[in-house]
């Protein structure tokens, strides 16, 4: 295929709609495997996590996870979805190197869960999207491929198979497509895989690793002229990364649209995410798609998951991200622009649990946005990953609101913290740095302030009393910071009055 | 002490835990009888002499100690090929499981070892359980001891000729359209299949997994409902097997064992008349009718209107499940491997592999399977013969309304001749027509030896309701009590 020349983004979505749909994958974080009993721990030497039953040995049965079920259906509340009554896994007919049986139990027409909605903001407006179904199936195991140079299959000598993975759960979130989002189709894509991400955090189902490929997304995107149908969709598959969701979608609409402006059609087709370019190149066409031959699979039975049991599980759900946020913005008492920016630093829980450990929103907001953020930036790690805890936090804005630290001592004694020093408390017993206040100790000094400033000490005596400011200065440099300013200032009135 | 492997279970495990015999001893007997005659039967594909002994000395040293025993303690036990055993090679008569040995159990082979039975050896049978007549073992057919000329029933033809030839006194079968229930007809000796679910599938390849039966073979009715109490119940590894216990079988057999059959309804399937069955086998089934009515039950006949369109549900739904199930025998991971010279692709080596490793009958099966199942024919094929499988059920259940057991001859023609079949499936599969809608049902049913027809037996059919396991062994034992056991030709 000749290179083709690229329009600009904009100049697409002046003339094209798109529409955008994810399929995203899950793993979930279940103790053992979707139909066996072995552990589902990432890693491991290959093939120690494995049975006759992961292995699809001859003679071997699954057993559905109820554990597995019920994070499933979780999942499917959480999201708004009606559960199923009563359904059924299905056979995925298709031969994958590393998949044991040659089939892959999946759900088909079935699914657990069916017909919700997810709300995420993008740029400030809410947008609503509609979620086909979620269900459940088994993940495939890994191959690798040993003695070529790029650790492709081609060029390969052998390739070998682990199947830790097989039989790991999964589970399929699919939305419905979804129109209408026009310039903001790519941020609405990844506005979406972020909040899913949220949600199934909090739910607590799975640890949502994209690198690890926990959570992965196929990405469908379609164009057409404004009143026309639909567009032909192409999946880009397995995008692994926030960042890449969003360039998968601008990167396909771009491509499709010169596709059209030429007068080509779009093959339906899979497509695979470059990183290093952002693009897609082409996978498998429909011409030559594999014809699944779905049909129940006789090895299970079906699921009916008891009416009372789905309403205590809807009951128990955690609060979900969205409501969550909107309370704490409201507690806090922030502004739109101000729970943004707490947003934007992954500030959320720090500043909540440092609250809960007893500080003022405000104060926990002053660390975690300031001090903490700037030394996150400098190093270019998460402000999670700092080496600060929220009770540490709150410890140090304790001693501050008790006089012994002031505002510059505490910076000094945060940055013991981080180096993993010990506690505030800790620290500053250790590099001795709480505030004197100690009338004794301190007098001397302001003396000594008072013969060396003696036209400022002249001003005071007159009733200039913000001369004082001067002194106090004087005060505090000699004794490194560490006197309390008030007490300082009051020796000093004292002194001269 | 007379041969020991003339007997049935019953008495070998009483003179077992008599202590007239040891476990060893009575494995001796059947590996020597084993030695003697099977070059000639071809019932076993692997004897596995060490593993059994181990089993019977385990069993004298557990009686030695005064351990409590299982009513079948120290009895040989020939299990049919298709249920893993752990070490020991299974190949469900197919070359494509050439030397394969599980490294695990299937349920019904670890049951079998905690009662202390012994696993004498894994038994001829039709490659993956797909035939009427284990003439498509890829090992060689097993010979009917009644007649060495003629098949021994399919696709457990290793599990019954190894009863009938006194190499075992019990033996384990799979029955998926009849494949326990036909080859006990054609060999005399009785075979069951338990309802669905009743029985456990783990460790059984699968051919058909919504049909797929284990089930116990033996020489009396009483064995029979003795084994079937110890491989029975839930087992938390088959997700279909049902969590119930197993009914009172053995009572059942035993109260049917005195031969009174006084307010049994027994219900005559008007569709089973008897088109296309040998006269003598009708003969033999119109006899067996007036033994058991002598015997108080009553007899009425019920209308089954789908039972004809059972045979070509059967043969699209078995064939689809077959098509996925045998999909993982692809040279990889384990059994055979063809053409790995590291210049062939994948793909090569799977085909070569499946070509040389799967029989003509198998093929045939997974390709009718596959295009059944392909999308554009899955309504037309696979789904009108869910429905229609869901009519014969209906059907079952409206006769159980009116009669408490259905009787019919288990097969429509007795042992035939090798070769006779073969050349036309359809043929082949008409062998077991009587017997496939109780598959499609899920109902247990068992065939019990009620007669001979030019000199070889005639099986009756006793089809019960699911979960009532219990009332086909005790008109089966009543109907045996009256008509007696039969005894093949001596070899």
């Amino acid at each position: 295929m000749s290179a083709i020349v690229l329009p600009s983004y904009d100049d697409v979505v002046e003339r094209y709609e798109p529409v955008v749909g994810l399929e995203t994958h899950v793993e979930l974080g279940t103790n053992t495997k979707m139909f066996c009993g072995c552990p589902t721990d990432f890693g491991g030497e290959p093939n120690t996590r494995t049975c006759p039953v992961c292995l699809g040995l001859p003679g071997s049965l699954p057993v559905a996870n109820k554990a597995a079920i019920e994070a499933t259906i979780r999942i499917g509340l959480a999201l708004n979805c009606s559960i199923a009554d009563w359904c059924r896994f299905a056979r995925k007919n298709y031969f994958y190197p590393d998949m044991p049986k040659n089939f892959q139990i999946s759900q088909y027409d079935e699914p657990l869960c069916v017909d919700g909605y997810l709300d995420v903001e993008v740029q400030g407006k809410t947008v609503r999207i509609g979620i086909e179904r979620v269900h459940m199936e088994e993940d495939t195991g890994k191959s690798l491929h040993v003695g070529g140079a790029t650790g492709r299959i081609h060029g390969a000598t052998e390739s070998l198979v682990d199947y830790n993975r097989a039989g790991i759960p999964l589970v399929e979130i699919v939305t419905k497509p979804i129109p209408g989002t026009g310039a903001l189709a790519p941020e609405t894509a990844r506005a979406y895989v972020t909040e899913l991400r949220d949600v199934l955090r909090s739910l607590g189902v799975s640890d949502v690793r994209m690198e690890e490929g926990s959570l992965r997304c196929d990405v469908n995107t379609s164009l057409n002229l404004p009143g026309d149908e639909w567009g032909t969709r192409t999946e880009t598959k397995n995008v692994n990364s926030l960042r890449s969701v969003e360039r998968a979608v601008r990167s396909e609409m771009l491509r499709q649209a010169a596709l059209l402006d030429a007068g080509t059609k779009i093959i339906q087709e899979t497509r695979h995410f470059q990183e290093d370019t952002g693009g897609t190149r082409p996978g498998r066409s429909k011409e030559t798609a594999t014809d699944y031959r779905y049909f129940p699979e006789p090895d299970l039975v079906p699921i009916a998951p008891d009416r009372a049991w789905v309403a205590e599980l809807k009951a128990a759900l955690p609060e979900l991200p969205r409501v969550h946020r909107q309370r704490l913005q409201e507690q806090w008492g922030l502004s739109d622009l101000d729970m943004q920016s707490v947003l934007n630093a992954g500030a959320v829980e720090l500043i909540e649990q440092t609250v809960a450990a007893g500080t003022t929103p405000a104060s926990a907001r002053k660390w975690w946005l300031g001090e903490l953020s700037r030394r996150a930036n400098e190093a270019g790690v998460d402000l999670a990953a700092i080496g600060a805890t929220p009770a540490q936090v709150a410890e140090l804005q304790r001693l501050v609101d008790e006089g012994k630290l002031n505002d510059k001592l505490a910076r000094t004694v945060l940055e013991g913290v981080a180096a993993g020093e010990g506690s505030p408390t800790e620290i500053m017993a250790a590099r001795g740095l709480g505030v004197v206040s100690d009338t004794g100790a301190l007098t001397a000094a302001v003396d000594e302030a008072i013969a060396a400033n003696p036209d400022i000490a002249a001003k005071i005596r007159e009733g200039k009393l913000a001369a004082a400011g001067a002194l106090v200065g004087a005060v505090m440099k000699t004794t490194r910071g560490q006197a309390d300013a008030k007490t300082v200032r009051d020796l000093i009135l004292t002194r001269l009055s | 002490m007379s041969d020991v492997t003339r007997m049935t279970a019953t008495e070998v495990a009483a003179l077992v835990a008599g202590g007239e015999a040891s476990a060893v001893e009575v494995t001796r007997a059947h590996l020597d009888r084993i030695a003697e005659v099977d070059d000639r039967v071809h019932a076993f594909l692997h004897v596995d002499t060490e593993g059994a002994l181990a089993a019977a000395r385990d069993v004298d040293a557990r009686r030695a100690a005064g351990e409590p025993l299982g009513p079948l303690a120290g009895v040989p036990v020939a299990v049919k090929d298709v249920l893993t055993t752990r070490g020991v090679p299974t190949t469900a008569g197919s070359k494509i499981l050439e030397n394969w040995r599980p490294p695990y159990d299937s349920t019904i082979v670890t049951r079998l070892r905690a009662a202390g039975t012994v696993p004498i050896g894994k038994t001829n049978m039709d490659e993956f359980a797909m035939g009427s007549s284990t003439e498509y073992s890829a090992y060689g057919p097993t010979n009917n001891p009644w007649d060495l000329g003629r098949i021994p029933g399919g696709s457990g033809g290793g599990s019954a000729a190894a009863l009938a030839a006194y190499e075992a006194p019990l033996a384990i079968g799979s029955d998926t359209g009849g494949s326990i229930r036909q080859p006990g007809a054609v060999t005399g000796t009785v075979g069951a299949k338990p309802t669905y679910g009743g029985t456990s599938r783990y460790g059984l390849i699968a051919f058909s997994s919504s049909l797929d039966t284990p089930g116990p073979c033996a020489r009396t009715v009483e064995d029979a409902a003795l084994l079937h109490a110890v491989i029975g119940g839930h087992d938390p590894r088959d997700s279909t097997s049902i969590p119930a216990p197993v009914p009172d079988v053995v009572a059942a057999a035993r109260l049917g064992a005195t031969g009174d059959l006084t307010g049994v309804r027994l219900g005559i399937v008007t569709q089973f008349s008897g088109e296309g069955a040998e006269p003598g086998v009708l003969a033999a089934f119109r006899e067996s009718v007036d033994t058991l009515t002598k015997l108080g039950a009553e007899v009425v006949e019920v209308s089954c209107p789908h039972f004809e369109y059972a045979l070509p549900a059967y043969y699209l739904i078995a064939p689809s499940e077959c098509s996925s199930n045998l999909a993982r025998f692809d040279g990889v991971r384990f059994g055979l491997r063809v053409g790995d010279d590291g210049v062939k692709s994948l793909e090569e080596v799977m085909s070569l592999t499946r070509d040389q490793g799967f029989g003509p009958e198998v093929k045939r099966r997974i390709i009718l399977g596959t295009y059944a199942l392909s999308s554009g024919y899955y309504d037309a094929y696979y789904g009108q013969a869910q429905k229609v499988r869901t009519l014969i059920t209906r059907d079952f259940t409206a006769a159980f309304e009116q009669v408490d057991v259905l009787i019919s001859p288990t097969t429509p023609f007795v042992a035939f001749p090798f070769g006779s079949r073969t050349g036309d499936p359809y043929q082949m599969y008409l062998a077991d027509l009587y017997t496939i809608p109780t598959n499609l049902y899920g109902g247990p049913a068992i065939s019990v030896p009620c007669g001979l027809s030019e000199g070889l037996p005639v099986g009756l059919q006793i089809m019960a309701p699911t979960m009532a396991d219990d009332r086909m062994y005790r008109v089966a034992a009543a109907l045996e009590s009256a008509v007696g056991t039969f005894t093949p030709p001596a070899l």
